[in-house]
């Protein structure tokens, strides 16, 4: 049964493929209003994700499916005690495709490995949210045009942050890519990101500063420090105010910049920021609405579950 | 230093010096009731330096914790005194039920039953990830 736990479980050739169907659930959306009809969803959600849960289960809706679920750990049955792999098994009977959000790095792969319908990662703690990246790789391609020749900057907490370790890996497979790195000291990429950019020969710079930074950007991916991510409070109150985007910072940037931040944001962005055109994080968030129904089109397809779409 | 000839039992040989005590830790062999001799820091003409252990029982053994600890190792069956079979080891490329991840966000911290496979990804720096998390292995 097909799943996908990480971004890179899909080759490139897919994730055009999704892009593909997502540019045409946009211009065509009666085309797929009933593509899911009599589907299930179930949204497993063992740690809140407003934005993430609801924009599946509309994406399911649109798809003329029905969603089923809950939304946090309490109100499931893990909250007796049952595993993962045992509550995937349960709802694999009830349910034809899940989307699964944990607070435990590796919960989807073993949901996957369970479970009898195909499963979404829909967040494994810090580890991957694929369909993060599939929203962020939909919109980079609907402003620029393109995914070839940009020079990317990541700001904020690389070092956590999972959306950004998801994006780099799918960005690398595009020719011409430079990435910027901003960040402060203790939360830069870690060193196997980086090891892995150095051997495929991507270049990339690491900064503090990101006002020298803004000139050389094509696309700029603003991230929140995750209070949630930290053993210690002292050092996420430290370093939690690092970077905070204004329109006095956006002063010398390009006039076809992209600025996108996975959501939701504290303080990282200036409100002023989001009257900007160049401000694309909310275009992000419905363009994760479409990748999602593009992807469970395509699993639900795969699992001999619909017909063609 | 003498360490009597084993007459029925495992010698792991070629233990890169220093790791011995590693393995003798991850085997679990402070539980044996038999006779276990780890000699370090023994004079090797290959290797300048090496580890032995030797058990004076026969008994399975993992050979992929030896592996992932001492990859260059040779593990000795000795039967009635003689050599009975001697195996090369080499870097596993997958750890079942070996070590466990020390990650504290890892699955594997509270899922039931769960199998703890850690998979080689890189060789050169003799470095496992967890299936699950992929953090590094740490010993």
């Amino acid at each position: 049964m097909r799943s996908v736990i990480d971004v890179l479980d899909l080759s490139e050739q897919e994730l055009d493929e999704l892009i593909a169907t997502a540019l045409d659930i946009i211009a065509n959306p009666a085309k797929y209003a009933e593509a899911c009809h009599g589907k299930k969803l179930a949204t497993l959600f063992f740690e809140p994700s407003t934005r993430t849960r609801l924009s599946f289960e509309a994406a399911m809706y649109e798809l003329g499916g029905n969603v089923l679920g809950f939304s946090e750990a309490n109100s499931s049955s893990a909250a007796k005690g049952e595993s993962v792999a045992d509550t995937a098994k349960t709802v694999s009977c009830y349910a034809d495709i899940i989307a699964m959000r944990h607070p435990k790095e590796g919960a989807a792969y073993i949901a996957a490995q369970a479970a009898s319908v195909p499963v979404i990662n829909a967040g494994d703690g810090g580890h991957c949210h694929p369909t993060q990246t599939l929203a962020d790789l939909l919109t980079i391609y609907r402003e620029k045009g393109t995914f070839e020749n940009l020079t990317l900057g990541l700001c904020g907490d690389l070092k956590f942050g999972r959306t950004v370790h998801s994006l780099i890996n799918a960005m690398s497979r595009y020719a011409g890519l430079k990435l910027i790195l901003i960040s402060p000291e203790e939360l830069k990429v870690p060193s196997y990101v980086k090891q892995k950019l150095k051997d495929e020969h991507i270049p990339y710079e690491q900064t503090t500063n990101l006002e020298a930074a803004m000139p050389k950007l094509d696309v700029l991916y603003m991230t929140r420090v995750q209070r949630e991510r930290f053993f210690n409070e002292e050092d996420y109150l430290r370093l939690k105010d690092s970077y905070v985007l204004t329109l006095d910072k956006l002063a010398n940037a390009k006039k076809d910049l992209v600025i996108m931040h996975p959501l939701p944001r504290v303080n990282e962005i200036s409100v002023a920021v989001d009257n900007d055109p160049r401000a694309c994080y909310f275009k992000q968030v419905l363009n994760g609405k479409y990748m999602r129904m593009a992807l469970m089109l395509k699993l639900l397809k795969e699992a001999g579950k619909i017909n063609e779409y | 230093m003498n360490i009597d000839a084993i007459q029925n039992g495992i010698v792991i040989d070629h233990i890169e010096a220093g790791s011995g005590k590693k393995l003798y830790d991850l085997l679990k062999l402070d539980d044996l009731d038999c006779s276990v001799a780890l000699l370090k820091n023994v004079t090797s003409a290959k290797y300048g330096r090496k580890d032995i252990i030797k058990i004076d029982r026969e008994m399975d053994v993992n050979l992929d914790a030896i592996g992932f600890i001492a990859p260059n190792a040779t593990v000795v069956m000795i039967k009635d005194g003689q050599i009975v079979e001697k195996k090369k080891l080499d870097l596993p490329a997958e750890l079942v039920d070996v070590i466990r991840c020390k990650n504290p966000r890892c699955i594997t911290q509270t899922e039931q039953e769960i199998r703890h496979v850690f998979k080689l990804t890189d060789r050169k720096k003799r470095e496992y990830r967890c299936l699950y998390c992929e953090v590094k292995a740490s010993i």
